[in-house]
């Protein structure tokens, strides 16, 4: 198989992986019960006009899938389909307001919280992992082992709330929201404070992500130390610290990047409870106050876009991996 | 012909082969620690009601002294929001946390290996229609799907486990398949090929023993995190509503200013009770793994 012929592979399989998770968005929400609009047009106090104008509202008087008295694609599936490709994601049950304004409003906050403890984890994560290898069988091995196996075994939610509670006692940080109401109004008061704010739901998040990095990139690079190129610039006489920066980082650095975009699923996750916890005004906590208030358009819209990105970020680093391993595309 | 192919050597390999996981499984330090810390949660789980001071489960009439109650001889850990004895809900907490992880991991893994294993042996179409959908799954976050279905579905402890089988089947699927795929090249099987055994008769004999040992060290990791997503979801509000857990107690406990009033003995116990039995379950995983699966056994910069 030539390079663009798995390029073009990737890209498909990517499509018909977000195809399917509008499928299943649709079906999810549409068949199951539980959705307050469709327990409503049953409700026997409203009068029928009542219940025939929420039919209308939301679309349920089309057939489910496909139309066949008339147009065909006059069909709720088809409807909700049209309007996510215009971006229509319907109307918050709670803010009564369109989903993908109240998405895009808080899309930003959990782009900065993600990004920057993302960045953090993969260069601390990257750094004690390399260590670890490179001591096999050493105290720092062995301390960075049961680090990593430690955090992967703290819950996210109980992490951030014992950081909340240090934070706010020990070290006098802002621990809920993102902006301390009626501060200053100057731009460098407002990104300290923003910054001050951050940062314990970001240490959160970092500390979570670093013990997996850190596990793979030790797998990785011990995996690499194996082989028998290493064994030859050994032979050749190059320092370990040549060896590892020009022989054994750039194929150990190879499935980190597959690696951490599958786990970037995770990440979505730990914003979720991250953002619960410390009120930060992101996706996640829309989530979790879509979930307290029975919020379907809106859990329904974050999950989409949730999936969406996931999705395309995954095959991004998959490009991105057949593009500096000459070895794929076989 | 069964005869002759009984005489193949992979099961007795394999009973072998569990003595030696189980050897060296207790051999390791890591190993150890792990089922030292699982027998304890097993026996707090197992004997709650005889181990706990109090019925958790007991309706409590709360007065404004009895809430948040720090500990004392009456309650060893205080009492929670409703006045209740923590201790006595953090023993029968144990048993929500172990039945999700059991009854998850036994269908997922169940699931994934079924998936793996007829993915691998058939190959071709069957195998890369299976492995395409996987593939599909693997991508989904799980907490967002978990959150929509169980909302949707209602908070009980079978949807619970339902939304987590529904996501974590890929993983051992991914695993199995790989493994398998290697197997059905090995000369055992090409040779029981060749003299017509079935492909049930193989799969039963000669695939199965073999990537067993890969499938429990899996069902420890599956374990760890269904136990992981079920506190997660309860302390987004959605655990079963009738049943204690350590997730909900937490979600009660932040909830309901537990921090605001420096309550630790309400948060810290659930909270260590989870980190305790994921703790034990990864160990158990990553030493097994490590055992049947050892990889990059030279290093040559050392």
């Amino acid at each position: 198989m030539s390079r663009s012929d798995y390029i073009i592979r990737r890209i498909g399989m990517a499509a018909l992986t977000v195809v399917f998770a509008v499928v299943m968005n649709f079906f999810l929400f549409r068949v199951l019960p539980g959705d307050p609009a469709k327990a409503g047009i049953r409700d026997p106090r409203l009068t029928a006009a009542a219940q025939q104008s929420i039919r209308e509202r939301f679309g349920l008087d089309k057939p489910l899938l496909i139309n066949l008295e008339g147009n065909p694609f006059d069909s709720q599936f088809f409807r909700y389909f049209g309007n996510l490709l215009q971006g229509d994601l319907g109307i918050s049950y709670n803010f009564n307001r369109p989903v993908a304004d109240l998405l895009r409003e808080r899309l930003i906050n959990t782009v900065l919280l993600v990004g920057v403890g993302e960045v953090l984890a993969i260069i601390i994560g990257v750094a004690l992992g390399l260590l670890a290898a490179w001591r096999r069988g050493t105290a720092i091995d062995v301390g960075v082992l049961l680090f990593g196996l430690f955090t992967w075994a703290l819950p996210t939610f109980f992490l951030a709330i014992i950081l909340l509670i240090i934070g706010s006692t020990f070290l006098g940080l802002p621990v809920a929201g993102i902006r301390t109401a009626g501060g200053a109004s100057d731009p460098w008061s407002q990104i300290v404070d923003v910054g001050r704010h951050m940062m314990m739901p970001t240490l959160t998040l970092t500390i979570i992500l670093l013990g997996e990095f850190m596990l793979i990139m030790r797998s990785s690079l011990l995996e690499v130390l194996s082989e028998d190129y290493i064994l030859t610039a050994k032979a050749k006489g190059l320092s370990d610290w040549v060896i590892l920066r020009d022989h054994a980082m750039r194929n150990a650095m190879l499935p980190m990047i597959a690696l951490i975009a599958l786990t970037l699923g995770f990440t979505v996750s730990g914003s979720i409870l991250i953002e619960s916890v410390f009120s930060w005004p992101g996706l996640g906590s829309a989530v979790f106050e879509a979930v307290g208030r029975r919020d379907f358009p809106m859990l329904q819209g974050a999950f989409m876009l949730f999936t969406v990105s996931v999705i395309l970020a995954n095959t991004a680093a998959d490009l991105l991996y057949a593009a500096l391993d000459p070895r794929v595309s076989v | 012909m069964a005869q002759v192919l009984s005489q193949a050597p992979t099961s007795v390999d394999t009973e072998a082969g569990w003595r030696t996981i189980w050897r060296q499984l207790r051999r390791s330090p890591m190993g150890l620690a792990g089922l030292c810390m699982l027998a304890v949660v097993l026996f707090m789980a197992i004997f709650a009601p005889w181990v706990a001071p109090y019925d958790p489960y007991a309706p409590v009439r709360a007065r404004i002294d009895t809430i948040y109650a720090p500990p004392s001889a009456e309650h060893p850990l205080g009492t929670d929001d409703g006045g209740k004895d923590v201790l006595s809900a953090f023993i029968f907490g144990a048993r929500v946390s172990l039945i999700v992880g059991f009854v998850a991991s036994a269908i997922t893994v169940l699931i994934g290996g079924l998936v793996g294993i007829v993915a691998g042996y058939y190959g071709g179409r069957v195998g890369g229609a299976l492995m395409g959908v996987t593939n599909i799954f693997l991508v989904i976050p799980d907490l967002p799907l978990y959150v929509v279905l169980v909302s949707l579905l209602g908070p009980s402890i079978w949807n619970i486990i339902l939304a987590i089988i529904l996501l974590s089947w890929t993983g051992t699927a991914r695993l199995v398949y790989a493994q398998v795929l290697s197997i059905r090249e090995r000369q055992f099987v090409t040779r029981a090929r060749a003299i017509g055994a079935s492909s049930g008769y193989i799969i039963r004999k000669h695939i199965l023993p073999l990537v067993l040992p890969i499938i429990l060290a899996q069902n420890a990791l599956v374990i760890s995190i269904a136990i992981l997503s079920e506190s997660g979801l309860a302390f987004l509000g959605l655990g079963d509503p009738s049943l204690i857990s350590w997730g909900t107690m937490l979600n009660f406990a932040f909830g309901r200013g537990a921090v605001s009033v420096g309550a630790w003995w309400a948060l810290l116990p659930p909270g260590l009770g989870i980190v305790w039995v994921v703790l034990g379950w990864t160990l158990l995983g990553y030493v097994i793994e490590d055992i049947v699966n050892p990889r990059a056994r030279t290093h040559h910069l050392m």
